[in-house]
C-alpha cells in the first residue's frame, strides 16, 4: 500500500500557532503505528488557517486541513486511511470544496511557487521542482545573454524602489574592477511586512539560485546575503540551504565544472531599519554604523569595501530562475507593459485571510482585498489600506479600484515597497495611524541628515498633541511645510520618504484631522484622551459594577438608579465600557 | 560582574585581521557576557587595535546591542503595523502589571525577564504578537500574557 503523506507547514507562523505541537503528535503516532510519510514544509500563505496540515495519497485525494487541533488530527488521519472524507476544517482540495480554493484562484505563482509545497531543508525537494536547472541554463549561456534575458523581461526592483534589474546587472557588470560583490537584502524591516521572511523560510534555495546567476553574469565571485537577527528560522535555512548547494557544487570553486567561482555568505543585521538603505546596509556589512552615504557612487560603481556591487531584494533574486528557465518573454505575458510579472504582498491588519499573496500587476487593490484576501475579517466597513510601511501611504476606499503597478500606486501619493499590506476599517483612526508610522520613523532615522533627524521629531509632537486634544488649525500646515522639507533635505530613502504617510492621511483623511484639531473628537473612537464616556439613562439598572470598578471614583449614583459619569474627572480608561454588562456606557 | 575578560581571547584570534568582523563579534561577546559592559569594549578595542569609540559607536547604533545586563528571558513585544491596530498597546500594559515593571524599568528585580518593544517580528496575521526567547506567540489577549509567564517563572533555586 502507497504511504499516505502528510505535510505540516512549520514556518514561524506556524509554529506560533502552534503547528509544532501538532507535527510532534503526529510524529510520535507515526514511530508507534508507521504507514506515514512525515514531511515538513514552510509556508503556503494562508497564515490565518495556521496550523495548516496537507494529506495526500489517500482516496479522498490531496487535502490541505486549516487549524488543526494536536487533540483531533490523530483521528483525522485515521478517516483519512479509511477512505473517507476528514471531518475537519477542509481548506484546499483537489476534488472537493475547500474554503480556500477561490482565494488561490486569483493568484499567480512564481517566487511562492515551492512554499508550503516543499521541504525547504531538502535540496533534493528543489532539484525535484527543477531546482537549479535555471543555473545549469545559465552556465551554458554567455554573460551578455542573461544580461539582456532579464533586461527583456522587463523586471524590476522588488524591494519597492522599481528600477530596472537588467540595467542594475548591466552597470555592475561594466564597472571596472576585478573583484565583484551582489548581495541580497534580506534586512525586511517596514513594520507589517513578512514576505522576505517567508520566502527565505519556505524556498531559500530559489534565492540563493538567483544570486549564483546574477554573480555570474555580473562576473562577481563572492556574495552576502544581509538577513534580520530577528528571523531566526530564514537565517536557519539559508545556512543550511548553502552547505547543501556547496556540497552539490552549485556554490564554491568551479561551480558545475565551468571553472565558475562563488561563495556566499549571511550576514545577521544587528537591528536598524535604515539598514535597508543600500549604502547603509554595505557599510553595516563592513562592520560600521549602518549610516547611508550619498550616491553616487552608485554601488555598482563603488559598493562593498569599493568594489562594484549589485543588491537586489530577496523577492528579485527569487524571480530569477524562473525568468532563466520560461523566458523573458512568457515574463512579459504576466501584469503590465510597464510592470512585468507578479508582486508578492503580506496582507494583514483587520482582513479575513491574512498571510502572503502572489498576485499578477495589474489586478485592482479592490481584487486583493475581496477577492484573493477573503474582504473584511469583521463587520466594520473598510477605512483604508496602508501600502509601503514607514515609506508608502493610506489609499481610501475611493482609491480601490487603482491597479497595482509601480506608477499607478505612485500616483496615489503612497509607494509599492516591498509588499507590506495592512487593512484598516472604520474602527482605525487615521491621525493614530499617521502618528505610529512617524514614532516609527523618528526612532529608526540614523541622524545624520537635520531635518530627519529633528523634523520628524517636530511633526511626532504635533501628531502627538492631535491625537491628544491640543491641538491647533495651524498645525496642518505647519505638518505640510515640515513635510516638505523633510523630503527636500534627507540624504536617504528613509528621510525622503518618512512624511508620506502623513501626507496621504491629510489627503485623503482630512476630516479626521479637523474632527481631532477643531472638534476635538476622534471618529473612530481610538485616541484615548479624546474618548468621552457616558451612561445612558435608560440602559442603566443602577447595578453599580461601573462605579464600583472605576479607577478615580468618578461615577457616582444610588443602587437601582442611572449612574453618572464626572467628566471633570474621568480619566478615559474605559473600564466603565468593559465591565457594563448592559451596554448602558457610550464610547464617543 | 567580575568577568574573566581572557574568555574572548579565542573570538578574538578568530576574527583577527579579517574585514568586517566588528558586528559579529560583538555579537558573540554579548553572547558570552549577556550584555556588553565598558570593560568588554575597551578590552577588545585593545585587543583588535580597533578605537574604542567606534565599538562604542557601533555598539550604541543596532539595538541588538545591550549595554546593561539583561534578564534571563527576553520578551519582545511586536510594535508592527499589524499589532498596532490590533492593541498590542494592551498587551504591553498587561506585560508590564504582571511582571510588575517600575515606571522606566525594562528588566524585572529578579533578573527573569526583559521587556523590549520590537518594530516588527514578521508575523502579522498573528497579531498581536509577542516573542518570549525564541518562541512567538500569537493572537494574544491581555488576559493571555499571565499563564504565558508562568511557564517562565519558576525561579531557579539550585
Amino acid at each position: 500500500m502507497k504511504p499516505i503523506t502528510v505535510k505540516v507547514g512549520l514556518a514561524s507562523c506556524g509554529v506560533a500557532a502552534g503547528a509544532l505541537e501538532v507535527y510532534n503528535t503526529i510524529k510520535e503516532y507515526n514511530d508507534r503505528q508507521g504507514g506515514l510519510e512525515l514531511k515538513q514544509t514552510a509556508c503556503i500563505g494562508m497564515c490565518f488557517e495556521e496550523p495548516i496540515v496537507e494529506l495526500d495519497g489517500g482516496t479522498a485525494g490531496r487535502l490541505s486541513l486549516g487549524k488543526v487541533d494536536p487533540a483531533r488530527i490523530i483521528d483525522i488521519i485515521e478517516e483519512y486511511r479509511r477512505g473517507e472524507l476528514p471531518k475537519a476544517n477542509i481548506i484546499l482540495a483537489d476534488t472537493h470544496p475547500g474554503s480556500c480554493n477561490s482565494l488561490l484562484q486569483g493568484q499567480t505563482r512564481i517566487v511562492l511557487r515551492n512554499c508550503g509545497v516543499i521541504d525547504p531543508k531538502s535540496i533534493e525537494d528543489y532539484i525535484a521542482k527543477d531546482g537549479y536547472s535555471a543555473l545549469k541554463k545559465a552556465l551554458a549561456m554567455k554573460p551578455e545573454d542573461i544580461l539582456n534575458e532579464v533586461t527583456d523581461s522587463g523586471l524590476r526592483g522588488r524591494g519597492g524602489a522599481g528600477f530596472s534589474t537588467g540595467k542594475k546587472w548591466s552597470l555592475a557588470r561594466d564597472s571596472k574592477g576585478t573583484k565583484k560583490y551582489v548581495v541580497c537584502n534580506a534586512d525586511e524591516g517596514d513594520p507589517g511586512a513578512f514576505m522576505d521572511r517567508s520566502t527565505l523560510e519556505g524556498d531559500p534555495h530559489n534565492v540563493i539560485e538567483g544570486m549564483i546567476i546574477g554573480a555570474y553574469a555580473i562576473g562577481a565571485d563572492e556574495g552576502y546575503v544581509y538577513c534580520r537577527a530577528e528571523y531566526p528560522k530564514a537565517i536557519h535555512h539559508l545556512k543550511l540551504a548553502i552547505a547543501a548547494a556547496e556540497e552539490h557544487g552549485f556554490l564554491g570553486q568551479n561551480i558545475l565544472g565551468t571553472g565558475f567561482n562563488f561563495t556566499l555568505h549571511i550576514k545577521e543585521g544587528a537591528g536598524a531599519f535604515v539598514c535597508g538603505e543600500e549604502t547603509a546596509l554595505m557599510h553595516s556589512i563592513e562592520g560600521k554604523r549602518g549610516m547611508p552615504t550619498l550616491r553616487p557612487p552608485y554601488p555598482a560603481a563603488s559598493g562593498l569595501w569599493g568594489c562594484p556591487t549589485n543588491i537586489n531584494n530577496v523577492e528579485t533574486w527569487a524571480n530569477i530562475s524562473w525568468i532563466i528557465n520560461h523566458g523573458a518573454s512568457e515574463f512579459h505575458k504576466i501584469g503590465t507593459d510597464k510592470s512585468p510579472g507578479t508582486k508578492v504582498f503580506a496582507l494583514a491588519g483587520k482582513i479575513a485571510g491574512s498571510g502572503l499573496i502572489e498576485v499578477p500587476m495589474g489586478i485592482t487593490l479592490r481584487d486583493i482585498i475581496y477577492k484573493v484576501g477573503g474582504g473584511m475579517k469583521t463587520e466594520k466597513p473598510f477605512k483604508a489600506v496602508q501600502i509601503g510601511g514607514p515609506s508608502g501611504g493610506c489609499i481610501p476606499a475611493s482609491l480601490l479600484d487603482t491597479t497595482v503597478d509601480y506608477d499607478s500606486i505612485d500616483a496615489t501619493g503612497a509607494i509599492m515597497g516591498s509588499g507590506g499590506m495592512v487593512v484598516m476599517d472604520e474602527g482605525t483612526c487615521m491621525v493614530d495611524v499617521a502618528r505610529f508610522f512617524l514614532n516609527f520613523t523618528q526612532n529608526e532615522s540614523c541622524g545624520k541628515c537635520t531635518f530627519c533627524r529633528i523634523g520628524t521629531k517636530r511633526m511626532l509632537e504635533i501628531l502627538t498633541r492631535i491625537t491628544e486634544g491640543k491641538g491647533v488649525p495651524e498645525d496642518i500646515q505647519r505638518l505640510e511645510e515640515l513635510s516638505s522639507n523633510i523630503c527636500k533635505a534627507s540624504l536617504c530613502g528613509l528621510g525622503k520618504t518618512a512624511p508620506n504617510p502623513v501626507l496621504t492621511t491629510l489627503r485623503y483623511f482630512m476630516d479626521e484631522y479637523l474632527a481631532h484639531i477643531e472638534e476635538k473628537r476622534c471618529p473612530a473612537g481610538v485616541c484615548t484622551a479624546l474618548i468621552r464616556y457616558e451612561v445612558i439613562a435608560d440602559k442603566c439598572i443602577g447595578c453599580t459594577a461601573c462605579a464600583r470598578k472605576c479607577p478615580v471614583s468618578c461615577i457616582s449614583g444610588s443602587i437601582k438608579q442611572p449612574h453618572i459619569i464626572d467628566q471633570d474627572k474621568c480619566i478615559h480608561c474605559g473600564t466603565c465600557y468593559t465591565v457594563c454588562k448592559f451596554n448602558a456606557i457610550r464610547k464617543g | 560582574m567580575d568577568k574573566d575578560l581572557t574568555q574572548l581571547d579565542a573570538m578574538i584570534e578568530k576574527y583577527r585581521g579579517k574585514p568586517g568582523v566588528l558586528i559579529p563579534l560583538l555579537q558573540e561577546a554579548q553572547h558570552l557576557f549577556g550584555y556588553l559592559s565598558k570593560d568588554v569594549m575597551r578590552y577588545l578595542a585593545r585587543e583588535m587595535g580597533i578605537p574604542a569609540a567606534d565599538i562604542y559607536g557601533v555598539a550604541t547604533f543596532y539595538s541588538i546591542f545591550k549595554l546593561k545586563p539583561q534578564g534571563k528571558h527576553i520578551i519582545r513585544v511586536c510594535k508592527g503595523t499589524a499589532c498596532h491596530v490590533s492593541d498590542a498597546d494592551s498587551i504591553k500594559d498587561a506585560l508590564i502589571s504582571a511582571l510588575k515593571l517600575e515606571e522606566g524599568a525594562d528588566t524585572t528585580s529578579d533578573m527573569n525577564f526583559t521587556l523590549v518593544e520590537v518594530a516588527c517580528l514578521g508575523c502579522c496575521s498573528l497579531a498581536p504578537v509577542i516573542m518570549i526567547d525564541d518562541t512567538t506567540y500569537g493572537k494574544l489577549s491581555p488576559e493571555a500574557i499571565p499563564a504565558i509567564l508562568e511557564r517562565y517563572s519558576f525561579v531557579e533555586e539550585q
